[in-house]
């Protein structure tokens, strides 16, 4: 019996995951080497990742930032009413609920070029939808409870004594933050920066809707993946895929890590 | 500086802010994909809805998201059991696997599907030579949407039966149960919980599920086009209102399923 479950368990795993990583890999190395270096260094394919890699970065910064002070506002802040704060709690997790295309379909609505808002910005020679902004807009808007939702357990399970006890010995709220409340939330931070990065480096539907996927000017990895497709450029694709998923791997890994250091404290 | 920074004004200023942002990134898209699809008033609604593509992608989406589901909540079990109950060479390994789909990016498990089962691959030439029709029909997008919501289950459970105390099923075993019988009323139970929320989890990644789906179902209107297809070919087609419809019956399904299941936890905890 503990065999066949022990058995049955490998072959999901096998079948599920081994098996399509280890097709989608042996596909990118069909043209040999050399034929996954062509399929890298393809100029939009050098563009997407750029792309990429500037999303990544910029919505990283601007969640980690916002999660950090809201995580904060929703578990410490005096100046909201209880009820309120309960109510933006539960606002925080909307984002999972809501399709990624439905996401990029919002900010399409809410700022494209048809919109009022879109004029306006339009006007003053600033383009949001099928531009930068547009994508670090909607990439915001996925990864936005990741960080707040790691930040806010750790906050409530420390409580406020400690930080009470700071201010009461005359530190200022700057002092108070980076002398106590950052010590003890600083893992559940990096916890939260890996996640962010992993999901704004894998995000495709939102992005794909408020891009455009223009190539060489909005395309990320992720949407030229699917253009390559689309294109029955099979092999160029999975070489893009395996570089994407290798970072996956690796982001999997750290998350395991400070997974670790998290728990330990 | 710091006398600076503790100014009134700043700190209200500051407050401001932070709430803008939130209220702004979050709410207002929300709002805007509701008014918008009622801007032509309640029939244009109704227009857009019943057109038979669009309530067909609808169907069918619910109809492979609760096949998937079930999928999932059979496998997941099984493999959080395993994973906690017996100790294997490997097992470490398999269960920081379990979390590799939330990492890949989804385009990426797509593709993955595609080029294992695809047309003129191993798998794929089998299949087709017994007749069965995988990518581009309907069970690619099954596939797609289990491989997208593997860890769900597996990681809802699992918490449960590290915490189930040893001592209850020895009790039930002294007292002369079967296996089964201790399976079923001592296991199940605690593991019921986590495979419900786990499974609502994974419900409604389903039914929002674009990149995985995309790559391999046909999209062929009513047989294999799901409704975040559906959406993403109205925005490219510059109908915003229909694919605004659609959003708002996918939104407030999904908006359901999350508030059950903090519903259900709130319970979980009181009790």
């Amino acid at each position: 019996m503990r065999k066949l479950w022990i058995t049955l368990t490998y072959l999901v795993f096998f079948i599920l995951i081994a098996a399509p990583l280890g097709k989608m890999a042996a596909n990118a190395f069909s043209g040999g080497f050399a034929g996954f270096r062509e399929a890298l260094s393809r100029p939009e394919a050098l563009h997407a990742l750029m792309m990429t890699g500037l999303v990544v970065v910029v919505v990283t910064l601007l969640n980690t930032l916002f999660g950090i002070m809201l995580a904060l506002y929703l578990v410490r802040a005096h100046w909201l009413s209880r009820r309120l704060k309960g109510f933006l709690n539960s606002i925080v997790d909307l984002p999972y609920a809501v399709s990624p295309v439905i996401g990029g379909l919002m900010i399409v609505l809410l700022l494209g070029p048809d919109s009022a808002l879109g004029g306006v910005f339009e006007q003053i020679g600033l383009k949001i939808v099928y531009a930068f902004p547009g994508m670090v807009i909607a990439t915001l808007f996925v990864t936005f409870p990741l960080m707040v939702r790691e930040i806010m357990p750790v906050l409530q399970e420390i409580g406020s004594q400690q930080e009470e006890a700071a201010s009461t010995l005359g530190a200022y709220g700057w002092t108070t933050f980076w002398k106590v409340t950052w010590p003890s939330i600083r893992w559940a931070v990096a916890y939260g920066v890996i996640l962010t990065v992993a999901r704004s480096l894998g995000e495709f539907g939102a992005v794909l809707v408020v891009s455009g996927n223009i190539m060489n000017k909005t395309q990320t990895a992720t949407t030229l993946v699917y253009q390559d497709v689309e294109n029955f450029n099979v092999t160029a694709a999975g070489g893009i895929a395996l570089v994407l998923a290798a970072f996956s791997a690796g982001l999997l890994l750290l998350m395991e890590w400070s997974k670790r250091r998290k728990e330990v404290h | 500086m710091n006398s600076l920074l503790r100014h009134k004004g700043w700190t209200w200023g500051f407050r401001t802010t932070i709430l803008l942002y939130f209220v702004i990134l979050i709410v207002l898209p929300i709002l805007g994909v509701y008014y918008n699809s009622f801007s032509q008033g309640f029939s244009g609604f109704v227009e857009s809805i019943s057109d038979p593509i669009a309530w067909k992608s609808v169907l069918l989406t619910l109809k492979l998201a609760v096949i998937a589901t079930l999928i999932n909540v059979l496998l997941g079990t099984m493999i959080a059991w395993v994973l906690i109950r017996y100790q294997f060479p490997g097992k470490a390994l398999l269960n920081s696997l379990v979390d590799l789909p939330f990492a890949l990016p989804t385009a990426v498990g797509g593709l993955m599907i595609l080029l294992l089962l695809g047309p003129g691959s191993l798998i794929g030439g089998i299949a087709e030579s017994l007749g069965f029709e995988i990518v581009f029909h309907q069970p690619a997008i099954v596939i797609a949407m289990v491989f997208v919501t593997f860890p769900f289950v597996i990681r809802a459970v699992q918490p449960l039966l590290e915490e189930l105390d040893p001592s209850e099923e020895e009790a039930a075993y002294t007292m002369g149960a079967s296996s089964p019988r201790v399976f079923r009323e001592v296991i199940l139970p605690s593991m019921a919980p986590g495979m419900i929320s786990g499974g609502m989890l994974a419900f409604s990644r389903a039914l929002a599920e674009f990149g995985a789906v995309v790559l391999v179902a046909g999209n062929i209107p009513g047989r294999t086009l799901v409704s975040s297809v559906f959406i993403y070919g109205e925005v490219e087609s510059d109908n915003p209102a229909g694919a605004a419809a659609v959003s708002i019956i996918l939104l407030t399904l999904s908006f359901l399923i999350l508030w059950l299941i903090n519903l259900a936890q709130m319970r979980g905890r009181r009790a």
